[in-house]
C-alpha cells in the first residue's frame, strides 16, 4: 500500500517524552504562536531528545495528557491554524564534508529517535564510548511484525534518501562496512535497493543483506548474529560486539536532518487490521490523535475489540483512542479478537516454547518461579535477557501467557533494584 | 490467568462492545491446543488398536475401552468430588487408558484392568494437581501397579491369533523376551534361532502385551507424531540407539561383526515394549524433561537401565521400570541441561 499523506489535524498533541531518557523542558507556553518545526522542548540532557512542532498554529496548554504507554504524560497542546508555515530549513554543509561530530549535533538537534519502537536517542546510539569500535552498521529494513508495511514502503519510495541516510550513519560511526537488511518477503524493496547501489555514490560502500523471513528476525541480537554470525554477550549491546543496529525510518530521518535540514516532525506508519476497511501506509504528523487515523480507514470499532500500537506480537493495547502518534509509532492495528485473555490449560511442559525461544530461554520455567515470586532463581535462568519478542506465547499449547509473567518477572526485580538503590 | 474483567461486566451489550481489551502482547496465538495435540497421539495409537484386534481379536479392544473409560471415569469422578472444572475433555484422560491397555496381556480380567485405570488416573495423576502435576508416566504407574498385585495375570500370555512363530514351537504362551531369557539362563541360546523371529516381531504375530506386539503398527503410529511435530528425535532414537548398541556390544555370541552379533539387538529393539515406550511413553512431555539436551540425557538413561534389567535382572521386560525411574529424576536432569542462552556461557 503506497504511502498516503494524512492531512494535519485540526489539533495535535506532542508530548515532550517520545524517548528513553529524561524528558524534555518546555520553552514554548499557552498563548505562543509556532510554526513547523519550531522547537517546544528542549532536551533535558544528553541522554535525551529534543521535540519540535508538527504543524504551525497556537499553544493551546502545556500540561498532562494520554500517553501510549499509559501514563499521562506532559505534553504541549497544540490548535492548527492550517496555514503550515514553517520553520526556514537550513540544511548546512553537505554531509560528506561534514565532521562526525557535526553531523551528529545536527542529528541532536532534529529530534531523532529510534523509530522502530525502541525510541531511543540516535545521537547517543551514533556516539559510542571510548574503547568500543564500530566496524559494521546494520540498517534494519526487516520489519518482521505481520501486518506492517510502514518500513518497506518508505524503503521502497525513497530509495536514494534511505541509501544516503545510510552512508552518513556510516561515516559518523567510521565503519568499514554497512549492510542494508531487508527479509526475503520484500521483493520490490530489495530489487529498488539493488539496482541502486551499483549506482557511483553507493557502489562499495554498501551492501545488501536478504534474510530468511522468520520472526523475529527484526530484533537486533538476531540481526547480527544472521548477518555477522556474532553474538551479542547476555546482558550486553550490540556494540559490545562492534555493531550498530539503526531502523530504516530513523535513516532516513538522518537523511532528512542532515542533508534537507528538517527536524523530526512526522512519520510513515501503518494503520491495518482486521477489522480495518480500508487499511493504508500514512505519513502522518505526530501528535495527530490515533482517532483520526483510525476513522479514516474506516474500522469497524464495534467488531474491535482492541486497538493496538506497534504489531500484533510485541504492540502495547491502547485505551483511549485520543492518545497521539509518537515518534516511535510504527503502526496502528484495530484487531478482532481477545486470543491472551485467559490461560486454558495447566503447563504440560511440551518444551515448545523452549524451540521457540530467540535468546535459548526456558519461557514456562520463568513463569511458573515469576508465579511464586522466586525473583532470584528467576535471574539465574536469565529472565533478564528475555526480549519479550512474544514467540514463546504464540506457540504455547496451553494459552498461557508467558510474556505477561516475563513482564511482571522484569517489573518486579526492577522495582527492588530501585528500593535498595534508594537506601 | 484469570478471565479478563470485560468478560464478567454487567454492561449492556451496546457498551461491552465499545471497551477495548488491554490484555499484554503478543495478541495473535498459534491454533495449537493441548486437546489438539492430544487428539494426534489418540490417531497415532490408532493403527495399534487396529492391530491389536488382528492379533488378540476382539477382546483386546474390549480391554482397551475398558481402559479408556474407567481412566476417563475416574478423572471425571474425581473432579467432580473435588468441586473443579472438568478437565475429561482435554482428553489426557483418554490416553493415559489406552496406554494402560496396552501395557496388560490380552488375557487379563476386565476387571483388572479398571483398578489399572483408576490407579494410574486418581493416584498418579490427580493427587498431584492433575494435567502437568504428575511426576510420573500414569499409565506406567498403573502397569507397575498391577505387575505387583496380580504377577499371575500380568505375566500369562497368548499365543496370537495367526498362530505361534518358528524359534518359539512349544513354547506357547511364552513372550519373544521371555524365551531369550530362558534360553540365555539354560545355555540353549544360539543367536541365529531368532533371525527367523524378526519378521514376526516387526508385524506382530508375536505373544505380548495389547499395544507393544506390533513394530509396523507403533512405527506408523511414531511417524504420525514425529510429522506432526509432537515428538522429536531426541528421546525415541537416544533410548532405542542406546539398547541397540549396548545389547550389540553384550551381544552373549562374544562377536561384534558377524550376522548374531546383529540379529541380537535388532530383536532386542522389536521385542517387547521398547518401540512402545521409547515413542509413546518415554515421550509423555509432562514427565520427560523440557530442554533439548536433557531429553537425550534421559533417552540414554532409560537406554541403560532398560538393558540392565533385561540382561541381569529378574524380568525379561525393563522399559516400564526403566521410564519410571528416570521420570524421578527428570528435575535433576532439567536443572544440569539448561540450553545455552544467547550471547551467554553455560552456567
Amino acid at each position: 500500500m503506497s504511502i498516503e499523506v494524512f492531512p494535519a489535524p485540526q489539533k495535535v498533541i506532542i508530548p515532550l517524552q517520545q524517548h528513553i531518557g529524561a524528558p524534555a523542558k518546555a520553552v514554548v507556553n499557552k498563548g505562543d504562536h509556532v510554526v513547523i518545526g519550531q522547537l517546544l522542548g528542549e532536551a533535558g540532557g544528553f541522554v535525551s531528545a529534543p521535540v519540535h512542532s508538527s504543524v504551525s498554529g497556537t499553544v493551546l496548554s502545556v500540561g498532562l495528557f494520554p500517553h501510549p504507554t499509559g501514563k499521562p504524560v506532559m505534553a504541549v497542546e497544540i490548535e492548527n491554524d492550517g496555514l503550515d508555515e514553517r520553520m526556514p530549513f537550513e540544511p548546512g554543509k553537505p554531509w560528506a564534508e561534514a565532521d562526525s561530530k557535526e553531523l551528529i549535533s545536527r542529528i541532536q538537534a532534529a529530534g531523532i529517535v529510534g523509530m522502530g519502537g525502541a525510541s531511543f536517542p540516535t545521537h547517543v546510539k551514533l556516539s559510542p564510548p571510548e574503547g568500543k569500535k564500530i566496524d559494521t552498521v546494520i540498517v534494519n529494513g526487516v520489519e518482521c511484525e505481520p501486518y506492517l508495511t510502514a518500513d518497506h514502503r518508505s524503503i521502497l519510495e525513497r530509495t536514494d534518501a534511505f541509501l544516503t541516510g545510510a552512508l552518513i550513519i556510516k561515516k559518523i560511526l567510521n565503519a568499514g562496512r554497512c549492510f542494508i537488511a531487508i527479509e526475503d518477503n520484500k521483493q520490490d524493496a530489495i530489487k529498488s535497493v539493488r539496482s541502486r547501489l551499483s549506482d557511483a555514490q553507493f557502489k562499495g560502500e554498501l551492501k545488501i543483506a536478504v534474510l530468511q523471513t522468520k520472526y523475529p528476525q527484526g530484533g537486533e541480537k538476531q540481526l547480527i548474529n544472521a548477518v555477522t554470525g556474532r553474538m551479542v554477550p547476555s546482558g550486553g549491546l550490540p556494540m559490545d560486539s562492534g555493531c550498530v543496529v539503526p531502523n530504516a525510518g530513523t535513516t532516513l530521518a538522518v537523511y532528512d536532518a542532515v542533508v534537507e535540514g528538517i527536524p523530526l516532525y512526522q512519520r510513515v506508519l501503518t494503520v491495518t487490521g482486521p477489522t480495518a476497511a480500508k487499511p493504508r501506509n500514512f505519513l502522518v504528523r505526530i501528535g495527530t490523535p490515533i482517532r483520526l487515523l483510525i476513522e479514516a480507514c474506516e474500522v469497524d470499532m464495534k467488531a474491535t475489540r482492541k486497538i493496538i500500537m506497534g504489531g500484533p506480537m510485541m504492540g502495547i493495547t491502547q485505551s483511549d483512542l485520543d492518545v497521539p502518534v509518537i515518534k516511535s509509532t510504527s503502526g496502528i492495528l484495530a484487531y478482532d479478537k481477545v486470543v491472551s485473555g485467559e490461560r486454558e490449560y495447566p503447563c504440560i511442559n511440551c518444551g515448545h516454547c523452549v524451540h521457540a525461544c530467540p535468546i535459548h530461554l526456558v519461557p514456562s520455567r520463568l513463569a511458573k518461579l515469576v508465579n511464586k515470586e522466586k525473583y532470584d532463581e528467576a535471574l539465574e535462568w536469565n529472565i533478564t535477557d528475555c526480549m519479550e519478542c512474544g514467540s514463546c506465547a504464540f506457540v504455547c499449547p496451553s494459552k498461557i501467557n508467558l510474556v505477561h509473567y516475563m513482564k511482571l518477572g522484569k517489573f518486579h526485580i526492577q522495582a527492588r533494584r530501585a528500593a535498595a538503590a534508594k537506601k | 490467568m484469570t478471565k479478563p474483567e470485560i468478560e464478567k461486566s454487567p454492561d449492556t451489550v451496546e457498551q461491552k462492545s465499545e471497551l477495548l481489551s488491554l490484555s499484554s502482547s503478543p495478541h495473535i496465538r498459534h491454533t495449537e491446543s493441548v486437546p489438539q495435540i492430544m487428539m494426534w497421539v489418540i490417531i497415532a495409537l490408532l493403527p495399534s488398536v487396529i492391530a491389536s484386534y488382528l492379533f488378540f481379536g476382539w477382546h483386546a479392544i474390549f480391554l482397551t475401552c475398558v481402559g479408556v473409560s474407567s481412566a476417563v471415569a475416574t478423572e471425571w469422578i474425581i473432579t467432580r468430588l473435588l468441586k473443579k472444572p472438568t478437565t475429561i475433555g482435554d482428553l489426557s484422560a483418554v490416553i493415559t487408558g489406552i496406554l494402560l491397555a496396552f501395557n496388560v496381556p490380552p488375557t487379563l480380567p476386565w476387571w483388572m484392568v479398571v483398578i489399572g485405570s483408576a490407579f494410574a488416573i486418581g493416584v498418579a495423576k490427580m493427587t498431584f494437581g492433575g494435567l502437568g502435576g504428575n511426576f510420573i508416566n500414569p499409565a506406567l504407574a498403573g502397569r507397575a501397579m498391577l505387575m505387583a498385585s496380580y504377577p499371575a495375570a500380568m505375566t500369562s500370555f497368548s499365543a496370537p491369533k495367526l498362530g505361534a512363530i518358528s524359534g518359539l514351537d512349544g513354547v506357547t504362551g511364552a513372550t519373544p523376551l521371555a524365551h531369550f531369557k530362558a534360553s540365555m539362563a539354560d545355555g540353549s541360546f544360539q543367536a541365529l534361532d531368532f533371525q527367523d523371529a524378526l519378521y514376526n516381531l516387526f508385524t506382530g504375530n508375536v505373544g505380548g502385551c495389547i499395544g507393544e506386539t506390533s513394530a509396523v503398527a507403533l512405527l506408523i503410529g511414531a511417524l504420525i507424531l514425529w510429522y506432526k511435530r509432537i515428538i522429536g528425535f531426541g528421546i525415541p532414537l537416544s533410548f532405542i540407539g542406546t539398547v541397540f548398541i549396548l545389547f550389540w556390544l553384550f551381544n552373549g555370541t562374544g562377536e561384534l561383526f558377524t550376522s548374531g552379533s546383529l540379529i541380537i539387538p535388532t530383536y532386542q529393539v522389536l521385542a517387547g515394549g521398547l518401540l512402545l515406550g521409547a515413542f509413546f511413553m518415554a515421550t509423555d512431555m509432562v514427565t520427560s524433561p523440557i530442554t533439548p539436551l536433557g531429553k537425550v540425557v534421559f533417552g540414554i538413561g532409560c537406554g541403560v537401565l532398560t538393558f540392565l534389567i533385561r540382561k541381569f535382572g529378574g524380568y525379561p521386560e525393563g522399559v516400564s521400570y526403566s521410564i519410571l525411574l528416570m521420570n524421578l529424576v527428570v528435575p535433576l536432569i532439567e536443572k544440569y541441561t539448561r540450553p545455552k542462552i544467547y550471547g551467554g556461557v553455560r552456567k
